[in-house]
């Protein structure tokens, strides 16, 4: 039996550097959801409108670039952060 | 298989020596050099564009005054209205700066956008942030700026003790925050994408059995490279859009 709390007192080192890792994955992957989820959401609804009235594509497309660069910039807090994250 | 692949760690990617002036404030290097050129480069277009001013334009001043007509209608006459015209110089000057030093990600031997770096970014976005606060004061007066940037109209009051510290935060702290970051870490994302699809292509060109893989990966890289003109040029687009959207709001409130 490999006593976990000896090992982790050993590689002390080792351990925190892949957990550092592991947590910078998290932090970015986690991030990514909710504006994944909100750029499909604006985008699909933008052709929707589209479609719908394909005179009004100018106004859409301006808004909808604004709609997705505020959702982006949550993913983008998130990348920047996992960066941040040192061991 | 690839456990020799060495991927560089992120400071390697980003930060040079200084070529000039080493160990100063005013150290010189490569990032430096990239916004020099990119106001070199914005002088000399608009300038070579005003020089002669012929009445069909061609060439330079083609460019330029198709430019301009596209910050005025996709960005000024849609977030500020025709009165914001008097920012169309700061907007397309602003437009222009940003897009040049993108688009030093894909020149070759350069390849490096400097606003992978925060330091424009951020100068840029404390620029618009005490732009649009300056002008809300002036259009508003101090109170009616606070109060209509503050308090949202048809807002039941038990719910203002919720709705104001919220406003307050994302008006006057996250938007210049975001503002920046959005353009840093879009150009650095694309910066770290692009070495490492070419940091694997030249592990890949081997002699070994690996060198299979390397038309797609060599492939991607060059979809990739033409991606990041889009983003190039769209990142300088939405930094100028949502200045727009904030001076707007400022001269504009939401009654």
């Amino acid at each position: 039996m490999i006593d976990l709390v000896t090992l982790a007192a050993q590689e002390a080192g080792e351990l925190q550097a892949g957990l550092t890792a592991i947590g910078r994955g998290i932090v970015y992957g986690g991030a990514a959801i909710g504006p994944g989820i909100g750029i499909g959401l604006v985008v699909g609804n933008a052709i929707t409108a589209m479609a719908r009235q394909p005179e009004s594509a100018g106004v859409v497309r301006t808004t909808m670039f604004l709609g997705i660069a505020f959702t982006e910039a949550l993913a983008l807090f998130g990348f920047v952060l996992s960066f941040i994250i040192s061991g | 298989m690839l456990l020799g692949l060495d991927f560089p760690p992120i400071s390697h990617l980003t930060e040079w020596d200084g070529f000039a002036f080493d160990g100063t404030p005013f150290e010189f290097n490569k990032v430096t050099l990239i916004y020099v050129v990119a106001v070199g480069l914005t002088l000399w277009f608009f300038g070579a564009a005003g020089r002669r001013g012929s009445l069909v334009p061609h060439g330079v001043q083609n460019m330029a005054e198709a430019s301009v007509d596209f910050i005025k209608d996709s960005v000024i006459l849609q977030t500020i209205g025709p009165d914001g015209m008097r920012y169309l110089p700061f907007l397309t000057s602003m437009f222009f700066f940003i897009f040049f030093i993108n688009i030093f990600e894909i020149v070759p031997f350069i390849q490096f956008p400097g606003n992978a770096r925060m330091a424009v970014p951020l100068m840029l976005a404390l620029i618009v942030w005490v732009l649009y606060i300056v002008l809300g004061i002036k259009h508003q007066g101090p109170f009616g700026y606070l109060k209509n940037s503050l308090i949202p109209p048809g807002v039941p009051w038990p719910l203002l003790f919720l709705v104001v510290p919220i406003e307050f935060v994302s008006t006057f702290l996250v938007r210049p925050f975001s503002l920046a970051i959005r353009l840093f870490a879009n150009m650095l994302a694309g910066h770290l994408i692009l070495s490492t699809f070419a940091i694997l292509c030249a592990a890949l060109f081997s002699k070994t059995l690996l060198i299979v893989i390397l038309p797609f990966s060599f492939g991607l890289l060059i979809a990739l490279t033409a991606f990041e003109i889009l983003v190039a040029g769209l990142q300088a687009f939405i930094f100028t859009i949502l200045t727009g959207v904030y001076v707007g709001s400022s001269l504009h409130p939401e009654h």
